[in-house]
């Protein structure tokens, strides 16, 4: 899932100075899961905003919904008769999310209340962890379905580099080396000899180098 | 191992030719003074056969390496040109080549790079298009096949001896005989390891690297630190990741009163240098005395490695 974390309140009071009403919109989908931009999100944040306006003597108006996807037209749709009334949208949704509300509502300001951080899962709850960069060409297969592009610090394909010490990444005795990993694995599977092929310079055409990407199922567009 | 050259390098010429070889180091300055060069220039000549010129060691800017070894060939010493997959994509690197060879530039050391973390500029983006094995690929493939690495033809192929640098003191210890198999079927043609202070370690990998006949297909230079004091002995087992100093060394340092430390930390190295030597397999030495380069000619003086042969 998309991994998102709540920007710092100030950075969103800033983002409402001058403003009476807004809405504030959660995301049913991954944020939801990842206990940020949900139904209980919205409210927390609603309130919070609500409390510091009235502390200031310049009180703020709040509409608060939740809607199943921010990323599906479908249901963005849902909240067209709320838009109009409000100054601006502060969305708790992922950048997409985000982004197919402003497209939908051209006229209306629609502003980030999250920082979308990764794409990962969680490993119990409360703690999540990345997983996947989206390079657009799996490579688990050669490394033992642990990816390095996103858990090595320095996307190595061919690691570890010289500062892997007892399992540990140079860049934070936290962060696990990948490619570590990656061998312990190997080694267990019986597929060590996979270790010495080298894997060629990487196609990024395929990431996001190549521009944004799109995926179009060509059965569902008549 | 071939002793027909593939370049001018003087550092090839030695190695091919069976004499035991030595480099050393010189990091460039943080600002765009050519005389901090040519002072430490100064220092190191005659006193091996090639330089490394570092590229932003540490993520730490500098003066770029292709310029500063420039200014070191301007004064007569050999530089090996060391590259970071860190800072450049494939389009700068082989960019980058192919400018260093036009400048004279003979040696190349193919690196991934510190991360950003550890610098001046952590919030810098960073690059790695490439790791320092698909970088040995792509300049050998330059030279020897005049291909760039999207298939045109390159016209005036880079003459530059391919190197790389090897940590047989990081983790996982057995894999890092294969990780230098796979720098060798990539086409490297020396390397230079990371600094030895546990050399009961390093025989071990060296036994494995001998046992493998990758010695007959890379010259392999041990990489030797000398300890400026206990303090800094210290911070290298410590501080610096993929770094092994055994707790003797860390003793006999801090076993030696303060004043006597350096000349202490010089012995350490003058000693491991005449074990390297003896170890089979060995080619030669790369001494990095790390913002000490006045000692490097005592070190190899005290060694018996001076005068360098001319070739």
């Amino acid at each position: 899932m998309v991994i998102g974390e709540r920007k710092p309140f100030d950075e969103i009071m800033r983002m409402a100075e001058g403003l009476k009403k807004i809405m504030v919109l959660g995301c049913g989908g991954c944020v939801t899961v990842c206990l940020t931009g949900g139904h209980d999100e919205v409210r927390v944040l609603s309130s919070q905003l609500r409390m510091a306006r009235d502390k200031a003597g310049n009180p703020i108006e709040i509409i608060e919904k939740t809607i199943e996807r921010q990323c599906d037209p479908e249901y963005v749709d849902q909240v067209e008769s709320i838009v109009p009334e409000v100054d601006a949208v502060f969305s708790m949704a992922c950048g997409a999310g985000v982004q197919f509300m402003a497209e939908k509502y051209t006229g209306k300001p629609v502003y980030p209340s999250l920082n979308t951080t990764f794409v990962g899962g969680s490993k119990k709850e409360g703690y999540y962890v990345e997983r996947c960069q989206t390079c657009g060409e799996c490579k688990l297969y050669y490394t033992g379905g642990i990816c390095p592009i996103a858990r090595c610090s320095k996307s190595l394909l061919n690691g570890p580099c010289g500062g892997s010490t007892k399992g540990k990444c140079e860049i934070d005795p936290d962060v696990d080396c990948a490619w570590q990993l990656i061998i312990d694995r190997l080694k267990s599977l019986g597929m060590m000899d996979r270790y010495e092929d080298i894997m060629p310079a990487n196609d990024w055409r395929t990431n996001r180098d190549g521009g944004p990407r799109k995926m179009i199922r060509e059965d569902f567009q008549r | 191992m071939s002793v027909e050259c593939k370049t001018d390098s003087r550092l090839e010429k030695i190695l091919r030719s069976g004499q035991f070889a030595v480099t050393g180091e010189c990091g460039p300055p943080r600002g765009a003074d050519p005389e901090v060069i040519r002072k430490k220039c100064g220092l190191l000549k005659n006193n091996a056969d090639a330089f490394n010129i570092t590229d932003n060691q540490t993520s730490v800017v500098r003066m770029s390496s292709i310029s500063s070894s420039v200014i070191m060939m301007q004064e007569g010493l050999e530089p090996v040109m060391q590259m970071v997959c860190r800072d450049r994509n494939r389009i700068a690197i082989q960019s980058d080549i192919l400018g260093g060879a036009a400048l004279g530039v003979k040696n190349m050391l193919c690196l991934s790079g510190d991360h950003q973390k550890f610098g001046d500029h952590p919030a810098a983006k960073n690059v790695f298009d490439l790791d320092s094995i698909q970088l040995i690929h792509a300049v050998r493939t330059m030279r020897d096949e005049g291909k760039f690495m999207g298939g045109d033809e390159v016209k005036g192929v880079p003459k530059l001896f391919i190197g790389a640098a090897e940590n047989p003191f990081a983790d996982p210890f057995e894999i890092r005989v294969p990780r230098l198999a796979k720098k060798v079927a990539a086409g490297v043609e020396f390397i230079q390891t990371q600094c030895i202070f546990n050399l009961k370690k390093f025989g071990e990998w060296m036994k494995g690297v001998v046992d493998r006949g990758l010695h007959e297909k890379v010259f392999v230079l041990g990489g030797v630190t000398p300890f400026k004091s206990f303090g800094m002995a210290r911070y290298m087992a410590n501080n610096v990741p993929g770094m092994d100093v055994p707790e003797e060394l860390l003793k006999r340092m801090k076993d030696t009163p303060k004043e006597k430390q350096a000349e202490e930390g010089i012995k350490i190295a003058v000693e491991t240098i005449q074990q390297l030597r003896e170890m089979k397999g060995i080619s030669g030495v790369h001494i990095m005395a790390i913002e000490w380069e006045e000692k490097v000619g005592e070190i190899a003086q005290k060694a018996g490695l001076l005068p360098r042969p001319t070739v």
